[in-house]
C-alpha cells in the first residue's frame, strides 16, 4: 500500500501519540512521584518491616510455584506431545482453561475447593488451613501460571522430533539419561522463557490472591497486596507509589529477559 | 497471556492433530521394535515420526505409559477442574431458581452490563488503533522503533495492580494534568486499554509483515486509492488477526480485576464490574451470588473464544480452498 508522505506521518503520530497518552506519561509520572522526595526516601519505604515480609513471601511463592511448574510443566508437554491416547484433545483445552478464567474467578473457586465449606473442607477443619493460608496463596499462583511452561516447552518438543532420542536410546541410554543429555539441552531454552513469564506473572499476580489470603501485613501479604493496602487502607499514597515503582523495576528486568530470550530462541 | 500472543508471533504452532495420518502397519509392533533404515519417516512426515515414536521411542517412557498420563491428568485436575467443577456446583447450590436469582438480581445484572459494555468499547478502540499501531510499527520506518516495539509488551509484564496504580498517579485525584478519571466508566476504559494493549499489535503484526506487497502495488497501479487498497486488499488479510485479536482483549477485559479495582471505585450500578461484584459478594459472605456471577462471567469468556475459533477455522477453511 503506498501511502503519501502527510498520511503516513499523521498514522506515526497517532500510533506514537496514543502510546504515549497510555504507556510513557503515566510511568514517568509515577517515577516522578516516586523520586522527587530522594532516593533516600524510597528506600526507607521499600524497606519496612512490612515491606521486606511482602518480598520475602512473594518469593518464597515464586520459589514454590517454579520448580513445581517446571516439573508438571515438562511433564504434561511430553504427556501432549508424545502420547498418544483418548482425551488428549481435553487435556489440551484445560491447559489453556487459566488463561480464560477471571482471576477473582479462580479465588473463589479455590475457595468453593479448599475453604471450610468447600468440598476439601475437612482439611481446614482438621487444622490444615489451605484457604487464607500460604498454601492457598501457592495454589492460586500454580493455578494462573500454569500454561506458561507447558506452552513454552510444547512448540520446541514438535520441532525437534525424536530422531535423537531415539539414537540416544539405541546407543544404549535409558530413560533418564536420554531426557537429561538429549531432551532437556533441546528445550533448555522454551523452558527458561517459560519460567520467566511463570516469575513474572506469580510476583504480579493480585485478583487471585487478594481472594485467598488474609491479608495481614507482615504476615501475609504479597508485594501486590502491599501496594494495594497501602494505597487502600493506609491512605499512603507515597508507599504504593514506591512499593509500585519496586515491581515495575521487576517487571522491566522480566521483560529484557524476554527479549534477550526471544532473540537466543529464534537465533536456534 | 504472553505466550498466547507470542504463539502467532511465531505463527501457528505445529499441531500433530491438523493431519491425521492413516493408521501405519507398524503402529501395533510390540515396544522395543524401533522402525530403522529405509522405514523411517522422512522429514516433512517428522508428526508422523513422532506419533510412531511416542510408541517406540525409549526416552521417559513412563510419560507415554498410562502413568505418565494419569499423573499429568490428576496434576491438571486437582489444580484446575476441580476448583471449577466445586464453582459451578456452588453456583446451582440451590437449583437452576437459585442461580438464576443470583445472576439477575439488580446489582448482579448491571456489574454484568457495565463489564461487557466496557469491555466492548475497550475491544472496540483495540481494534482500530492496536492496527494502527501494527502498521506504524511495520511499514514505518523511525528512529526508536525497536525500543517503542519492546515497549509493546510492558502491559503484560508490569502487575496489574502497578497497572492501575500509575494510571491513578495521572489519572487520580490529584490528576497533574487536571483530568480525573478515577471512579467513572472513562476510568475503567483506560485501565482496561492499558493492560489489553498488546493483544491487537502483537496478533496484526506477523500478518503485515508476511502479507504480499505486490497485490497492493498491482491494485495501486490499477488505479486504486489508497484507500480503496486498503479497504479491498489489506483489511481482508488482517481481518482473521484482528478478530483473534480483539476477541482476547475483550475475554481478558472482562476478567480484569487488578487494573480497575483502584481507579474504577466500585460504584455499584456506575463502575462495579463483575469481578468487583464477585469479590464484594464474597466479603459478606454470599457464596452463592459469587459463584453464580463467576459462572456466568466464565460463560461468557468461553463462548467469546468458541466464537473466536470458529470464526478463524471457517476463514482458515476460506483460505485453504482459494490457495
Amino acid at each position: 500500500m503506498r501511502v503519501s508522505r502527510g498520511t503516513r506521518l499523521s498514522l506515526r503520530v497517532v500510533a506514537l501519540g496514543y502510546l504515549f497518552v497510555l504507556l510513557a506519561v503515566p510511568i514517568g509520572v509515577i517515577l516522578w512521584r516516586t523520586f522527587e522526595p530522594g532516593l533516600s526516601e524510597f528506600i526507607a519505604s521499600i524497606s519496612t518491616p512490612a515491606a521486606k515480609s511482602a518480598l520475602n513471601l512473594s518469593l518464597l511463592i515464586v520459589a514454590i510455584t517454579v520448580p513445581v511448574n517446571v516439573v508438571f510443566g515438562v511433564a504434561t508437554a511430553l504427556a501432549l506431545v508424545r502420547g498418544r491416547f483418548r482425551g488428549r484433545g481435553l487435556l489440551q483445552a484445560v491447559v489453556d482453561l487459566p488463561f480464560a478464567v477471571s482471576p477473582i474467578v479462580v479465588g473463589v473457586s479455590l475457595i468453593m475447593l479448599w475453604g471450610v465449606n468447600g468440598w476439601f473442607g475437612a482439611l481446614d477443619r482438621a487444622g490444615f488451613q489451605v484457604i487464607f493460608g500460604i498454601p492457598g496463596m501457592v495454589l492460586a499462583t500454580i493455578f494462573v501460571t500454569l500454561p506458561f511452561v507447558v506452552r513454552e516447552v510444547e512448540p520446541v518438543l514438535h520441532e525437534i522430533g525424536q530422531e535423537q532420542e531415539q539414537a540416544a536410546s539405541t546407543l544404549g541410554a535409558n530413560g533418564w539419561q536420554t531426557f537429561w543429555r538429549i531432551t532437556l539441552p533441546a528445550i533448555r531454552w522454551g523452558l527458561t522463557y517459560g519460567v520467566v513469564l511463570t516469575v513474572a506473572r506469580a510476583l504480579g499476580e493480585f485478583g487471585a490472591v487478594i481472594m485467598v489470603s488474609s491479608g495481614f501485613p507482615g504476615v501475609s501479604q504479597t508485594l501486590t497486596l502491599l501496594v494495594h493496602s497501602r494505597y487502600i487502607d493506609d491512605h499512603n499514597t507515597y508507599g504504593a507509589y514506591a512499593a509500585a515503582t519496586l515491581l515495575m523495576g521487576i517487571a522491566l528486568v522480566v521483560l529484557l529477559l524476554m527479549t534477550l530470550l526471544d532473540r537466543k530462541r529464534s537465533d536456534r | 497471556m504472553t505466550s498466547d500472543t507470542d504463539q502467532q508471533r511465531r505463527g501457528p504452532r505445529p499441531e500433530t492433530d491438523a493431519a491425521p495420518l492413516p493408521p501405519r502397519p507398524d503402529a501395533t509392533a510390540p515396544d522395543g521394535i524401533r522402525p530403522r533404515g529405509g522405514d523411517a519417516a522422512p522429514r516433512g512426515e517428522a508428526s508422523g515420526g513422532a506419533a510412531r515414536g511416542a510408541r517406540h521411542g525409549k526416552g521417559l517412557r513412563g510419560l507415554r505409559r498410562p502413568l505418565g498420563i494419569g499423573i499429568v491428568t490428576l496434576w491438571l485436575s486437582v489444580i484446575v477442574l476441580l476448583p471449577l467443577a466445586a464453582l459451578t456446583v456452588a453456583a446451582f447450590d440451590e437449583g437452576l431458581a437459585g442461580f438464576w436469582e443470583a445472576v439477575t438480581a439488580p446489582a448482579a445484572l448491571a456489574s454484568l452490563w457495565v463489564t461487557v459494555l466496557v469491555s466492548a468499547v475497550v475491544a472496540l478502540v483495540n481494534a482500530v488503533l492496536g492496527t494502527l499501531v501494527a502498521w506504524v510499527l511495520v511499514r514505518d520506518e523511525f528512529r526508536g522503533k525497536r525500543f517503542v516495539n519492546a515497549v509493546i509488551d510492558l502491559p503484560f509484564a508490569l502487575p496489574t495492580i502497578v497497572a492501575s496504580i500509575v494510571l491513578l498517579s495521572l489519572y487520580g485525584p490529584n490528576s497533574p494534568i487536571g483530568v480525573e478519571l478515577n471512579a467513572t466508566r472513562w476510568g475503567l476504559v483506560v485501565a482496561l486499554l492499558f493492560v489489553t494493549l498488546p493483544f491487537v499489535v502483537r496478533s496484526v503484526q506477523p500478518v503485515l509483515i508476511e502479507a504480499d506487497r505486490e497485490v497492493e502495488e498491482a491494485a495501486a497501479s490499477l488505479g486504486a486509492t489508497t484507500w480503496t487498497t486498503f479497504r479491498r486488499i489489506v483489511l481482508p488479510t488482517l481481518g482473521p488477526a484482528i478478530l483473534s485479536g480483539t476477541g482476547l482483549a475483550f475475554a481478558r477485559a472482562i476478567g480484569e480485576y487488578g487494573s480497575v479495582v483502584l481507579i474504577g471505585g466500585n460504584i455499584p450500578r456506575e463502575t462495579q464490574v463483575a469481578s468487583q461484584y464477585i469479590q464484594q459478594q464474597i466479603e459478606i459472605d454470599r457464596p452463592l451470588n459469587a459463584a453464580a456471577v463467576s459462572v456466568a462471567l466464565l460463560a461468557i469468556a468461553f463462548v467469546t473464544l468458541l466464537l473466536l475459533r470458529v470464526v478463524s477455522s471457517r476463514s482458515q477453511r476460506r483460505e485453504e480452498r482459494d490457495a
